[in-house]
């Protein structure tokens, strides 16, 4: 057993040491393989805040997942194919500028996430999850059938986004960018975690009673949280559309949810570093166990019910002592 | 539109919501008995299907392919019951969403491994293949309307085992206080397990109809399993009552918006634009009566307490 | 799902004594409920390597699980880490958009087996993508060219509500003269066609066209049939192809579907492939199967001529195709798309399998409406 703070350490160490290696080494598979597990990790910090941090179960944050995508799609769909997002009286233009969509991106599910939020929060324990996976599958069917923007088709980037004073079709630039978000946003996470109104939101998933009783309200709490969250999986969102260059309906699906629940359930939940541990055990599970045989989802359900009836805790739990105390 | 096609398209609507209700009402048991989400019943409607379509393709027995379907689906269900979900009562609704997301994983590559990669065939059998002439000269197909009456049977058979027998009100008593029935004396352990066969048998009985109709291949589970989880949450979880009333209302919900929708928007779109947009929204219709349903009132229209 | 797959016979040298080793990536559905196009293909590509003789070709074959973003990663594999020089393999239209556009940008040949998107046919069309099926409307217009034979005056058409879908009623409505009786977008994946069936019954419609690929035309046939409906139907192979027909059964009998392909195509090549498909796999080939097979033989044909890595004479080879389609005679358009014969097909029953029988041509040397469209 090793101390927490130590392993979150050695992880975030190690995903950054491998994708160097990878760049000096000429296996730029690689490191798309760490920005893919990276951007998997940013999404499952955010939902970890939802989770861990406000006990909601939100079976629905593909939508935030989906949004992010999507407004980086529709953005350099525009400025790639040189029309105008909105014509009228205020023309406003696609872009092609990383920080601009990203901005956008967060913007749009944090107003999602207000919205859904505050509907969602009348409801509580499996009436939630339901509701949030509802609202998951209302912009799924939208997106499918939203033929301006491809439809089921998704729609197609050409060239990857620009960054001010990045070369970001250098694979090890981009992943560079995703990395650091990362840890910015785990950075963020820790001080939220520990900060007066991350305290107020952990007991007000323990015990909501008492937190009414000293004059705050809960439903509030957990609804900022939950703008928090939609926010930055939203934002992880727009980097995963950057990476694959394309965006499709897929992401909004209820699988994508399951899967983004799945890095947080196998990491560990309400661990500072545990998504980023599930989603890059994950992403190494699919790459290796589809190696090995067609029917890998079998051994990856399997590995996936020995770890929540034998590791409760995930994988952070199986080798690191608790740290700060969560519950 | 005339009053054919209309009475019609309700009949196709029961069809649907009773066919739901048979996968709610498993659904809404284990929940509301045992407190377990199970994202793993619409697995157990696949096993049914293609035990089905294989004992039916073996024996060319349509009742026997629906008693080994609801065997298989039961049997399914018993050992998922006591190899996994035994250990997951007293976990949170967190590590049952993944553990039973495993399963899914694992049943439907297994069923693939198990019957190949293409569709199966399962046909209606002939005496009841066909359409009818109803009363006022509507043509319908006699076997949805047989679908019909299984399902209203099904519902009004599980109602009189909750009310009236010594089994339903021991599932009662597990749905408001499961510790007072195990300080009963009641094997609390057994009581589960049967009622998750039954609800596995109901999934399985389910996916073998149906499975006539449609296509019997992998994945089959998954839409069906979301359009159950949609309707006991309409419902209220653990009400039966809820669960049929949810069901017909999801069923005609679904039915009726993809005609009417698109003839609506008709009225003020080109029709083509119309067709689509109507279809659009036809599409959400369930999630957006769903959410209403709930912004409404939180524990569905039949939920007693929150879970 | 990383297959090496070396093609095992006699080394073959060419004239030089030297020869170059050739990577060819394959991206397509193994896993999941669309798997069976995605084998069928693969199948028939890997028979016609085999039969080839050519153990300097190196198939790499990776499996999509029909999702886009695992189908974009695979190809950053198999450009990045693998260095392939041509790519194929992709089943769906979604997912050929998600890849072919950036893989030809980056320099490599793309030759689709199966998906054929208008936008890869005109505007976005590319020097280096070559498609061996077909373009997506094509079998569809000829839907439409078999109505205007049979006289069909008023058609009721539906199809699922995404892009595919859209293309296949317009593709229909652009050969077919009669009129409408009705126009129905399903929900995608839907799979009660209770309601559709209903409103097909009081519309009055003479005929049905449908294009509902995969378990939807199962289940949609299967309903049609029981609903006592006797109107003809037509529609593009895709829901009565080998693979399919089976678990249709009696439903799909007497059905017009249109398509390039069919087992009884008489002609030397198409006579040996489906011999040796059965005798391989122990199975009938499907549409898919040929479209591999053609595919892989396209590709031998042109590296007889040239290396993929002289790219103007490697182009050139390609659409010279040069080579023994199971179709017989095969040929490229402008836009690199094929120029072929669409024929109507009815189901029959041989025996206990149910199968195809062609009964005419629909529509002769057919090219696509988008090739105009497309300048490289």
């Amino acid at each position: 057993m090793i101390p927490e703070k130590l392993l979150n350490l050695v992880v975030l160490a190690l995903l950054l040491a491998v994708p160097y290696w990878a760049s000096l080494n000429d296996a730029p598979f690689t490191i798309t393989l760490a920005t893919r597990a990276t951007i998997f990790a940013l999404a499952a910090v955010g939902l970890n805040i939802a989770l861990g941090m406000g006990g909601m179960v939100s079976l629905g944050h593909a939508l935030f997942f989906g949004i992010g995508g999507y407004t980086m799609g529709i953005l350099a769909f525009h400025a790639q194919s040189f029309t105008p997002l909105i014509d009228g009286p205020m023309v406003i233009e696609g872009t092609k500028s990383m920080p601009v969509i990203w901005a956008v991106a967060m913007g749009v599910s944090a107003l999602a996430a207000l919205v859904i939020g505050a509907l969602s929060l009348r409801t509580a324990g499996v009436y939630f999850i339901m509701i949030t996976l509802a609202f998951g599958q209302m912009l799924f069917f939208f997106t499918i059938s939203w033929s301006s923007y491809g439809g089921e088709d998704g729609l197609s980037i050409f060239l990857r986004n620009e960054f001010p004073g990045l070369d970001t079709l250098v694979p090890f630039n981009f992943f560079a960018l995703c990395y650091g978000l990362l840890v910015l946003v785990i950075l963020f996470n820790a001080r939220f975690a520990r900060s007066p109104f991350g305290l107020a939101l952990n007991a007000a998933r323990q015990s909501p009673d008492r937190v009414r009783a000293v004059g705050l309200n809960p439903q509030r709490l957990k609804l900022v949280a939950f703008v928090i969250s939609g926010t930055i999986t939203g934002l992880a969102g727009a980097l995963f559309a950057d990476l694959n260059r394309f965006v499709s309906p897929t992401m909004f699906s209820w699988q994508t949810s399951g899967e983004i629940m799945v890095f947080v359930i196998l990491g560990g939940v309400a661990r500072l570093c545990g998504p980023v541990v599930g989603a890059v055990a994950f992403v190494m599970l699919e790459h290796f166990l589809g190696g090995l045989s067609e029917f890998w989802h079998i051994y990856l359900g399997l590995l996936l019910l020995l770890i929540v009836l034998f590791a409760r805790g995930g994988l952070v739990g199986l080798v690191a002592r608790r740290g700060a105390a969560h519950d | 539109m005339s009053t054919i096609l209309i009475i019609e398209q309700v009949l196709n609507g029961l069809q649907f919501g009773v066919m739901l209700f048979l996968m709610a009402a498993g659904l809404t048991l284990i929940f509301g008995v045992m407190g377990l989400i199970n994202l793993a019943h619409g697995s157990l409607y696949m096993i049914g299907a293609f035990v089905a379509a294989a004992v039916a393709g073996l024996t060319g027995s349509f009742l026997l392919a629906i008693a080994a379907a609801m065997a298989a689906a039961a049997v399914a269900g018993v050992l998922v019951e006591m190899l996994v979900i035994r250990r997951l009562y007293a976990a949170d609704h967190l590590d049952q969403v993944l553990a039973t997301f495993a399963l899914i994983l694992i049943f439907s590559e297994g069923t693939r491994w198990v019957f190949g990669s293409f569709p199966l065939f399962l046909d209606i059998p002939s005496e009841i293949s066909g359409p009818v002439t109803l009363p006022g000269g509507i043509e319908y197909p006699l076997y949805r309307l047989v679908l019909i009456g299984i399902g209203l049977a099904v519902a009004a058979t599980l109602g009189w085992l909750i009310t009236k027998t010594r089994i339903g009100i021991r599932i009662r008593a597990g749905e408001n206080d499961r510790e007072m029935i195990a300080a009963l004396g009641v094997d609390i352990s057994k009581l589960y397990t049967a009622i998750f066969a039954l609800g596995a048998a109901l999934a399985g009985l389910a996916g073998a109809l149906v499975g006539a109709i449609q296509s019997v291949q992998v994945g089959m589970g998954e839409p069906v399993l979301i359009l159950a989880f949609v309707v006991i949450v309409i419902g209220g979880i653990g009400s039966i009552k809820g669960a049929l009333i949810g069901s017909i209302l999801v069923g005609l919900t679904d039915t009726l918006g993809g005609i009417f929708l698109p003839e609506l928007f008709k009225l003020f779109m080109a029709p083509a634009a119309a067709q689509s947009a109507g279809a659009s929204l036809a599409s959400m219709a369930i999630y957006i009566l769903m959410g209403a349903v709930l912004i409404w009132r939180p524990t569905g229209l039949f939920g007693a307490r929150a879970a | 799902m990383r297959k090496l797959l070396l093609a095992s016979a006699a080394a073959i040298l060419c004239a030089t004594g030297l020869q170059a080793e050739v990577k060819v990536g394959m991206i397509t559905t193994l896993s999941g409920g669309g798997a069976g196009l995605g084998i069928d293909v693969r199948d028939g590509f890997m028979l016609a390597i085999a039969q080839s003789g050519r153990d300097d070709i190196e198939v790499v074959i990776e499996d999509d699980q029909r999702k886009p973003d695992v189908a974009v990663q695979l190809a950053d594999k198999m450009i990045q880490a693998e260095k392939v020089d041509v790519m194929t393999g992709i089943i769906w239209s979604n997912l050929a958009m998600a890849v072919v556009p950036s893989a030809t940008a980056q320099g490599k040949f793309y030759l689709s087996p199966n998906a054929g998107p208008s936008a890869l046919a005109g505007k976005g069309c590319h020097e280096n993508y070559f498609n061996v099926a077909w373009q997506n409307d094509n079998l569809h217009e000829a839907a439409g060219a078999y109505a205007n034979t049979a006289s069909y005056k008023n058609s009721f058409i539906l199809a699922p509500n995404y892009p595919a879908g859209k293309d296949a009623l317009t593709g229909y409505k652009r050969m077919y003269e009669g009129g409408l009786a009705g126009e129905i977008f399903t929900e995608l994946g839907q799979t009660d066609y209770a309601a559709e069936i209903a409103q097909i019954r009081a519309s009055g419609a003479d005929s049905v066209f449908f294009f509902l690929p995969g378990g939807m035309g199962i289940s949609f046939l299967k309903q049609y049939a029981d609903s006592g409906i006797d109107l003809p139907v037509v529609g593009p192979a895709f829901s009565f192809d080998q693979g399919i027909l089976q678990a249709v059964g009696e439903a799909a009998m007497g059905v017009v579907n249109t398509s390039q392909w069919n087992k009884d195509l008489d002609n030397p090549t198409n006579a040996a492939f489906v011999e040796t498909f059965q005798a391989e796999y122990g199975r009938l080939p499907s549409l898919y199967a040929s479209q591999g097979f053609d595919t892989a033989n396209l590709l031998i044909s042109a590296l007889e001529v040239a290396e993929p890595g002289d790219k103007a004479a490697f182009r050139t080879a390609l659409k010279a195709a040069n080579f023994d389609s199971t179709r017989g005679a095969f040929a490229f358009g402008d836009n690199h798309h094929p120029v072929q014969n669409i024929y109507a097909r009815e189901v029959v029953k041989e025996g206990d399998v149910f199968t195809n029988k062609i009964i005419g041509v629909a529509l002769e040397n057919h090219a696509d409406a988008y090739a105009g469209d497309c300048a490289f």
